[in-house]
């Protein structure tokens, strides 16, 4: 049990990295369905500059910053240009694929030393599986609760909400409903970023194209099934994690790889059926201007 | 400073000319890549926008390639007009090929043209019954189609995986994970000699062209048309917003199915791991580029195609990473929609402060 629940642990990091980031701009109204594109781009970078300067910390910034300059692009074409937000994010992820692709050509087959762990403290089997991870996973999940603090503890977090909810009213009392909406997805642009940094470089030290495989979606159903709450977020990326993990558990039992591989992708479409079907819980919980353009009349 | 004015009326002009602003924005961008990967960039882009006009067999791949993406490109451009976001149509084409495959490979002997009667049906089939799920998940539930029908594409792939490892893996392959060639009945018909040029080519023609005529003059054409610009005004029309997730979803699963079915029948000839299903999501951009129109989308596919003959000829002659290809398609599809503000909105000079 100890080994799997580390594995857990450990998956449940760039799921953490990346919904988390996709939360704060969705709540603040923008849909952003290019997180797979900005965690290959993250994951690519991050790798080339790991390897480049021998520092993992530089490149987990590279990361984030190669997802902020992915998200800046779709904030451009999203917010300030008023495209169709999933036609846009589905741009930025096919240009991500690729894009990533072609950048991580020479360091296919590459090796790189994974981040560093932290130590162990070897009390009880609790210590064992919450210990001695590397700095990102804990970085993750601090990420989460800063989020939660920042969302309903700070006046700015009211404000983002409100953009969210209602973008009329928060421009009629003032509130930058542009800026809070770029801030947002930059910010979603940064940790869609460490997530793929945490792939290209803590969790398979190594570049492979399309090395994230369909994480980025699996987020984007993760925020929809926490129904946008950073607290029920952190619980739903255990419980996704866990079911990637079951998969390696379950060759034991001679059912073929393909059909162990399916079960992250078909336990995502059961938590949408289950969290969807329940209408009052998704509408309470959903920012009311998911998804749509805004343009302040003068 | 430059602002935004709202057109008293979105430009009928601009809405066509929009395209075509995009592909030379996108040839201007791939210039400039192409410099940056050190290359030069006029005789790069020759190979990669004549090249694959210079001969005839060329010109035939061009349809060839062509063929599934306007077929997929013509059911999302319904779908997308719909407000349903299928992006699956790579697993639905998966599915199609998949149940197309099944046919197939149960009838190793078949000699009569009438078998692909069954064998194209069972592939419209498959990507219909894949289709089927989000349709069912979101009218049912209300879950997000974007997200379950992508979702199953992982999944088709998976069980394409499987089935070419396993369970359909040819005695005759050395140990290569791929299935046994299908009968001849398989092959859909060659309709110019001497080029892979197939009846796919002219049946996607026509089935494109038949659902731009239901889009512009049946009345389920214009319930579409109505619940996707506004659902509250489809509703206040009689028209039912599940029916018509249910009628696109269909619709563009058993086009992307028709789709696998043809190109694994008339093209590759065997399901092996990499029969081409990325074309679903090249698709999205051919529906775009075709402006939600299926006749549009025949013109979209034409240009994709030219690239993707392009990307591989510019991968033999000039050693460039496939991945380029995609770069251009991510950027053609950015630019589009930069250049799809200028229909509905004037850029203006204004003075700051001056409002």
């Amino acid at each position: 049990m100890e080994p799997f629940l580390i594995s857990v642990m450990i998956a449940a990091t760039p799921f953490l990295f990346a919904a988390t980031g996709e939360l704060v701009a969705e709540r603040s109204g923008v849909l952003n369905l290019g997180l797979e594109g900005m965690m290959l781009m993250g994951a690519v970078t991050a790798f080339a500059a790991t390897s480049a300067t021998g520092s993992h910390l530089l490149g987990a910034l590279a990361g984030a910053g190669a997802g902020v300059a992915m998200a800046l692009v779709f904030a451009v074409l999203a917010i300030s240009l008023m495209a169709n937000q999933a036609a846009t994010g589905l741009a930025l992820t096919i240009f991500g694929i690729g894009a990533s692709g072609l950048v991580g050509q020479p360091f296919i087959g590459q090796p790189l030393d994974s981040l560093a762990k932290l130590p162990v403290w070897d009390a009880t089997a609790l210590t064992r599986v919450i210990t001695g991870h590397d700095p990102m996973t804990y970085l993750a999940l601090a990420m989460a609760g800063g989020v939660a603090w920042f969302l309903y503890r700070t006046r700015a977090g009211l404000a983002l909400r409100a953009v969210g909810d209602s973008h009329g009213s928060a421009h009629a009392l003032g509130l930058p409903v542009t800026a809070t909406r770029y801030a947002a997805v930059l910010f979603g642009g940064a940790m869609a970023g460490l997530g793929g940094a945490y792939i290209s470089i803590a969790y398979t030290p190594m570049w492979g194209e399309n090395m994230t495989a369909g994480r980025g979606w699996i987020a984007l159903a993760l925020v929809v099934f926490a129904t946008w709450r950073p607290g029920r977020l952190v619980a739903g990326a255990y419980l996704f994690a866990a079911v990637t993990q079951a998969q390696f558990y379950g060759q034991a039992l001679a059912i073929p790889s393909q059909f162990l591989a399916m079960a992250p992708y078909l336990a995502t479409i059961a938590a949408l059926v289950v969290i969807s079907r329940d209408k009052a819980l998704t509408r309470a919980n959903a920012p009311a201007c998911l998804g749509r353009p805004f343009r302040p009349d003068r | 400073m430059i602002a935004l004015e709202a057109r008293p009326e979105a430009s009928r002009a601009l809405a066509l000319a929009s395209p075509a602003l995009a592909i030379v924005l996108t040839l201007l961008a791939s210039a400039a890549l192409i410099a940056a990967l050190g290359r030069d960039p006029l005789s790069a882009l020759h190979v990669y926008f004549v090249s694959p006009f210079l001969d005839g067999y060329s010109r035939a791949e061009i349809l060839v390639k062509a063929t599934p993406l306007a077929l997929m490109g013509a059911g999302l451009a319904i779908s997308f007009r719909a407000n349903v976001w299928n992006i699956g149509a790579a697993g639905q084409y998966t599915l199609g090929a998949l149940a197309a495959g099944a046919v197939a490979l149960a009838a190793p002997e078949a000699r009569s043209a009438l078998w692909l009667a069954p064998y194209l049906a069972a592939g419209v089939a498959g990507g219909m019954l894949w289709a089927a799920a989000p349709a069912l998940l979101r009218t049912r539930f209300g879950a997000n189609e974007i997200l379950v029908s992508l979702m199953l594409t992982y999944v088709a792939g998976l069980l394409l995986d499987w089935l070419v490892r396993g369970p359909w893996r040819s005695p005759l392959s050395f140990g290569f994970p791929q299935s046994r060639d299908f009968a001849e009945a398989f092959v859909l018909p060659v309709i110019l000699d001497g080029t892979r040029l197939h009846v796919g080519a002219p049946a996607a023609l026509l089935i494109a062209a038949a659902l731009a005529l239901l889009m512009a003059r049946t009345l389920r054409g214009f319930s579409v048309r109505v619940i996707g610009a506004s659902p509250r005004a489809g509703a206040f029309a009689g028209f039912g917003e599940s029916g018509t997730v249910w009628f696109a979803l269909l619709l563009s699963g058993g086009l992307a199915g028709l789709a696998g079915a043809i190109e694994v029948g008339a093209v590759i000839g065997k399901i092996q791991p990499d029969i081409g299903a990325s074309a679903g999501f090249t698709a999205i951009i051919v529906a775009f580029l075709g402006r939600l129109n299926p006749l549009g989308a025949v013109l979209g596919a034409l240009v994709l195609a030219v690239s993707v003959i392009g990307g591989e000829n510019a991968q033999i002659l000039l050693k460039l990473p496939k991945n380029v290809t995609g770069v251009f398609q991510g950027m053609l599809l950015f630019f589009l929609l930069a250049c799809d503000v200028l229909i509905r909105w004037r850029v203006v000079w204004r003075r700051k402060g001056a409002a």
